[in-house]
């Protein structure tokens, strides 16, 4: 399974870009990234190309970081790719409580990274759909 | 009983005649109110050997008293005398907590008022009826002299229970004859639809309610004009004269100054007369000094130091010199109304770190203590106190701590909402709690640069 860096950061101008500079001195490619707003805070989820450093070099800067499986499947990018998926999880009740998406070949692949109330029956379900679910390496190299 | 008091209950209070000023001044109990100086101290004498002999019933003041060679009541020969006489802090209240400083028996004893968990370590102070009898007489001169009647509506928007503001003000209405409606504190619609149906014509509040309270009348579309309020009594937190200017200005009402403090009753210690010139503390119920908290030594009439008081009228907890952490001094000269009683400026603050928090106490070391006791935030806080309209708003930023971030931010809502509630269950106040990077708050090692009072000067 993908792994996702997590990086708690103070929602202030000049933050942010912090975090990405850490990542660029240690020569680390973000490939995809999300954040959400808490007010006080946000919690920035990034998709990096070599998560463990990333989250050894944050740390050392003072940074709270955490890693975390997360679902990442191929799908297709045309229209009802998407849905596809989502059909498959709804008809199981399988609950999505965090994603995004990134394209890879445009009109081809896309990626779709999610967090799901039970990854394990959302993995084995998607599996036998014939869906792929990418592994770090994969995620990181394949589809570049 | 009050001189102008019949045994029926409550007459108006008289308008008395100046003489040779040709103008009339309302008192309650003009007897002790414009008692002569001389006079006055010969009361402050007696009252004080009596609460030396009530005093010594505890276990706490006979030992305390036996070390400066005090045993009897007699031992005290003369006012000055008090002097010699050790300080009472608030840690010694929280010490003898909960019934170290009671003088009388416990069936003696008819009502007690708890420090409602405000100050960290509670405390207690006692009341016969004969003290809350006192205390009632005093605040019912307190609400005469600043010009209220027997024909007045009272709201008293303050809380009622433990605090002291809601019952002491309460009573205090009652006898002096006036329309009492115990609203307590909070519900602003209710408070405003009271205010209409009854025709209000005084209140009781702190002055940042008061702000509020306007404001919500503007947004409810209702103009002053449509009240029938004249008179506010404000209290129970610090406030500037421009403060109390722009309540009178925005009600079109008089608002007068009431000092008191839980240990000394409550309100009722001091409070403006109808010419605004200082608070006359009524000085046959407490004898006041004021000291240089550094040195302890008597500061010279005028100058600002830490007020320090005895009870004189209360049995049930007596207390000597009373160290209140209160900062004020002296007004000089005598006050056109006449009384005999000498003025206190308007206080100046603390000299201790206590917070005001709309009208609440809070101290540093309470939010401390909660956020010490949750791991999942770091040691380095910052209390931020702020205005938002007219209320404060107390912001606590805290640091996560690294090594339990576990990338979930449901987790760090809860935890916010958690420190949030321990907070409220301690300091009455709900605070803002806001989570920050570890290490993003300044590292000090005081308490008092841990807070940033951000409201406009009061």
């Amino acid at each position: 399974m993908a792994e996702q860096l997590s990086v708690f950061v103070d929602n202030r101008p000049g933050r942010l870009n912090a975090i990405t500079g850490i990542l660029r001195d240690s020569q680390i490619n973000i490939r995809a990234m999300t954040i959400a707003d808490h007010r006080d805070y946000g919690v920035a989820k990034l998709l990096v190309n070599d998560p463990h450093l990333a989250q050894r070099v944050l740390m050392e800067q003072g940074f709270a970081a955490a890693l975390k499986p997360v679902l990442a499947i191929v799908i297709t990018d045309q229209p009802g790719g998407l849905h596809e998926l989502l059909e498959i999880l709804a008809a199981r009740q399988i609950n999505v409580l965090d994603a995004y998406g990134f394209v890879v070949a445009p009109g081809q692949r896309a990626v779709w990274c999610m967090e799901v109330d039970d990854p394990v029956e959302a993995t084995r379900l998607l599996s036998t759909h014939g869906l792929h679910l990418l592994a770090d390496g994969e995620l990181y190299t394949k589809y570049y | 009983m009050a001189a102008n008091q019949s045994e029926h209950g409550t007459i108006s209070p008289l308008l008395l005649k100046q003489e040779g000023r040709g103008m009339s001044v309302p008192v309650w109990n003009p007897a002790i109110e414009f008692m002569e100086r001389e006079a006055l101290e010969r009361v402050q004498f007696a009252n004080l050997r009596q609460t030396v002999a009530w005093a010594l019933k505890t276990p706490f003041y006979r030992r305390r008293l036996a070390e400066v060679g005090l045993t009897h009541p007699e031992d005290l020969s003369s006012l000055r005398e008090l002097r010699n006489l050790p300080y009472t802090t608030k840690d010694d209240l929280r010490a003898a907590y909960p019934d170290g400083l009671l003088a009388v028996e416990v069936e003696q004893a008819v009502r007690l008022h708890t420090s409602s968990g405000t100050t960290g370590m509670p405390t207690v102070i006692y009341h016969t009826r004969r003290d809350l009898d006192c205390w009632t007489e005093l605040m019912a001169r307190c609400i005469v002299a600043a010009g209220a009647t027997a024909r007045d509506v009272f709201q008293n928007m303050t809380n009622y229970g433990m605090f002291t503001g809601g019952l002491g003000l309460h009573y205090g209405a009652e006898r002096v004859g006036m329309l009492v409606i115990p609203a307590s504190s909070g519900n602003t619609s209710r408070q405003i639809q009271l205010m209409r149906n009854f025709q209000t014509t005084v209140v009781h509040a702190t002055p940042s309610y008061l702000l509020h309270l306007h404001t919500a009348l503007v947004g409810e579309g209702v103009t002053v004009d449509q009240l029938k309020l004249r008179k506010a009594f404000i209290g129970a937190e610090p406030h500037s004269e421009e403060t109390r200017r722009k309540i009178e200005t925005l009600f079109g009402i008089q608002a007068y100054n009431s000092y008191g403090l839980s240990e000394m009753n409550g309100p009722g210690v001091a409070f403006e007369c109808v010419h605004q010139t200082g608070l006359h503390l009524w000085e046959d119920a407490f004898i006041l000094e004021i000291i240089d908290p550094q040195t302890l030594q008597p500061l010279p009439e005028g100058q600002t130091g830490e007020i320090v008081m005895t009870t004189l009228q209360r049995q049930a907890t007596p207390l000597l010199r009373y160290r209140t952490r209160d900062l004020s001094h002296l007004v000089s000269g005598h006050c056109p109304c006449g009384r005999s009683h000498r003025r206190l400026a308007r206080l100046k603050g603390r000299s201790d770190d206590m917070l005001i928090v709309n009208g609440v106490n809070v101290f540093p070391s309470q939010i401390e203590d909660v956020l010490m006791k949750t791991p999942e935030v770091g040691t380095n806080y910052l209390i931020q106190l702020e205005k938002r309209g007219s209320l404060d708003r107390l912001v606590i930023k805290t640091e996560i701590y690294a090594k339990l971030f576990t990338g979930d931010p449901r987790t760090l809502d809860d935890l916010r909402e958690r420190i949030s509630e321990a907070l409220r269950s301690v300091i009455l106040v709900k605070p803002t709690v806001e989570l920050h990077e570890p290490g993003s708050l300044p590292v000090s090692e005081g308490k008092a640069k841990r807070v940033v009072d951000l409201r406009p000067a009061f």
